[in-house]
């Protein structure tokens, strides 16, 4: 088949490549649709952000709208909330990354230093564990650790002779509430990729250093550490990549009026003012602007990546 | 073969060194951060077997041990009418006929985009690929689903989430692991690609097909927001949004109106919020020492090449 095509001018080698993969294209068709009315629709949709539509209006009649221009974006950008709003979803974000980046790879260090091979395999599936449960579990978790209806932290506190703390809605401890309860649930699955990366590491190296007399903490140093640089080096960017994420879900299950002014993020706001207020042309409009951040970032992280010698996403 | 040799350098490795405070210091450790990972859970189970005179003599609490173990809070959850199985009927609707249509959407796509000599493979991935970049968010998506008229049915929990790109690139990265060969002697055979891929490419991809099955398994176990904000119908709530309500907006009164009528001395709301956890969580704390395996794999496999 393949000689026969051979024979054929350019242009009727190209068609016959097509046609031969017909089947394929077909296999293809479905999934094709999919992305195009679930996930390019809703794209298209985004020209709501640039009009007034009105609640309970058809769907069909809202598109019919005429155009407001920016108006929602500089309603957003001049409005009290605009800057709480950054602040709070990047101060979130960054704190989420100054105590959970560091501390998978540390735990992994430590998981690759345990002799006992049975030890280390169970104490990683017990780590594992809370990766598996929803958020809406975590969050009830969470509640029963912190309330102040019977809490365990706070009977412990209580017994103690301390004052009760209302952690969930008080604006000092909420956020260490959410690092913590995130580092909970993460902490031994992000240690899957670096404990992967070690096994990748030379043996050799390992045996030239303690033929060199190297010790079992200078070997981690040099050998281990600088073996998964490149691991750690893509992560970290990425994570800065995707710093308008704060933790959507994880919030809107724990945070209460109280705390939003340092719970509230662009992604609790635009479910607030969207779904809950109907102000959808305004709510897409907030979305919008995040989405658009968030694309230019991903597309900065994956240059800086490339930029430092590093496989890129793309 | 190469997996032992390794180990067993290690065990070398290990021989050279003597034991140290550091390896007591790093096994005490790592039993303590294990001991964090599980104690929520206990206390949990420990809380939804406390009773109406416990709450009575000790206050509002969660305990690990309760004094005098009351199983009152699973008898109205798991007796006749209450609404814990019409929402485990839903999730476990959602799981199996989600799952499917995820593997099959999936697969078929995967499998089309595996074919390197594909015309227009680029933009086909690029389109994909896009996907992952941007998106149109919450309200346009919101909208969409009442446009296509399954808002508030029980599509909208399945539909909206049959491809999700990563997996599908993953699993496109496992098909092309297979010899071209196997295809090319089926095809002289005279077999369409299509039953290639049903009767040849699926059995032969059984472990990848599991693996990714048991991520989109796990995500619609695991789903809320979508049903929350999508579906009003209470009737077809899956359990997780049911455990919301109970736990976290404490409107535990519709559990089970037929028991909870006939009890007098009602249990605390910290022990019904308690065996709400225990009862929904319990599946996949059961299942997932054996299924985490199949995650670890599916991780390294997708993190090594995207």
């Amino acid at each position: 088949m393949a000689e026969k095509s051979l024979l054929l001018p350019k242009k009727g080698r190209k068609w016959s490549a097509f046609k031969r993969h017909i089947p394929y294209y077909l296999l293809i068709l479905p999934g094709l649709i999919w992305f195009i009315i679930f996930r390019y629709l809703p794209m298209y949709g985004v020209s709501f952000a640039f009009k007034d539509v009105a609640p309970f209006e058809p769907v069909q009649d809202m598109l019919k709208a005429p155009s407001v221009g920016f108006r929602h974006f500089k309603t957003f950008i001049n409005s009290y909330y605009f800057k709480i709003l950054m602040k709070n979803t990047l101060e979130i974000s960054l704190l989420r990354l100054a105590f959970g980046f560091p501390l998978p790879l540390i735990f992994a260090l430590m998981l690759n230093e345990l002799r006992n091979v049975r030890y280390k395999k169970v104490v990683q599936t017990i780590s594992y564990l809370p990766h598996f449960i929803s958020w809406v579990v975590v969050a009830g978790l969470v509640t029963m650790m912190v309330t102040t209806d019977g809490g365990v932290i706070n009977n412990i506190l209580k017994a103690m002779g301390r004052k009760e703390i209302y952690f969930l809605g008080d604006v000092r401890y909420f956020r260490s509430v959410l690092i913590i309860s995130g580092i909970w649930k993460e902490l031994g699955w992000n240690t899957i990729i670096y404990l992967a990366a070690i096994t990748g590491i030379d043996t050799q190296l390992y045996e030239a250093a303690i033929v060199d007399g190297c010790g079992r903490f200078r070997r981690a140093i040099h050998i281990t550490l600088p073996g998964i640089a490149n691991i750690i080096i893509i992560l970290l960017i990425f994570s800065i990549g995707g710093l308008l994420n704060a933790g959507f879900e994880q919030i809107m299950l724990l945070y209460s009026p109280p705390v939003y002014d340092v719970a509230d993020i662009i992604d609790t706001y635009v479910y607030r003012k969207g779904i809950i207020e109907m102000n959808y042309s305004f709510s897409t409009a907030v979305g919008l602007f995040k989405s658009a951040i968030a694309m230019v970032l991903i597309v900065l992280a994956n240059v800086t990546a490339k930029l430092f010698g590093r496989e890129g996403l793309w | 073969m190469e997996q032992k040799t390794l180990i067993s350098s290690r065990r070398k490795k290990w021989r050279v060194d003597r034991i140290t405070w550091f390896d007591y210091f790093n096994v005490i450790s790592a039993a303590l951060l294990s001991f964090t990972f599980i104690i929520p859970f206990l206390i949990v189970i420990g809380s939804s077997l406390l009773g109406y005179e416990e709450s009575v003599s000790r206050g509002s609490i969660y305990v690990l041990f309760p004094q005098s173990p009351d199983f009152i809070c699973y008898k109205i959850l798991l007796g006749h009418g209450s609404a814990v199985y019409r929402g485990y009927l839903i999730t476990i609707l959602r799981l199996v006929i989600g799952t499917t249509l995820n593997l099959l959407f999936t697969g078929t796509m995967a499998y089309g985009l595996s074919k390197r000599s594909l015309p227009g493979k680029g933009i086909l991935t690029t389109i994909v690929f896009f996907t992952m970049l941007f998106s149109g968010g919450l309200i346009p998506s919101f909208l969409l689903y009442q446009l296509l008229g399954i808002s508030n049915t029980f599509w909208v929990m399945i539909l909206p989430v049959l491809i999700n790109p990563w997996w599908m690139f993953i699993m496109r990265n496992f098909f092309r692991e297979i010899p071209d060969s196997i295809e090319e002697s089926a095809l002289i055979d005279g077999a369409s690609p299509l039953r290639i891929f049903f009767s040849i490419i699926v059995p032969l991809s059984a472990a990848s097909f599991a693996t990714i099955g048991m991520f989109y398994a796990v995500m619609h176990w695991n789903s809320w927001f979508d049903a929350a904000i999508h579906i009003t119908n209470p009737k077809l709530q899956p359990v997780q949004v049911l455990m919301r309500n109970v736990v976290l907006t404490a409107t535990s009164t519709d559990l089970n109106n037929e028991i909870m009528a006939g009890i007098a001395k009602k249990p605390p709301s910290n022990a019904l919020k308690s065996a709400m956890i225990v009862v929904s969580t319990l599946p996949i704390l059961v299942v997932y020492p054996f299924i985490q395996k199949y995650f670890v794999k599916g991780m390294v496999v997708g993190s090594i090449k995207g």
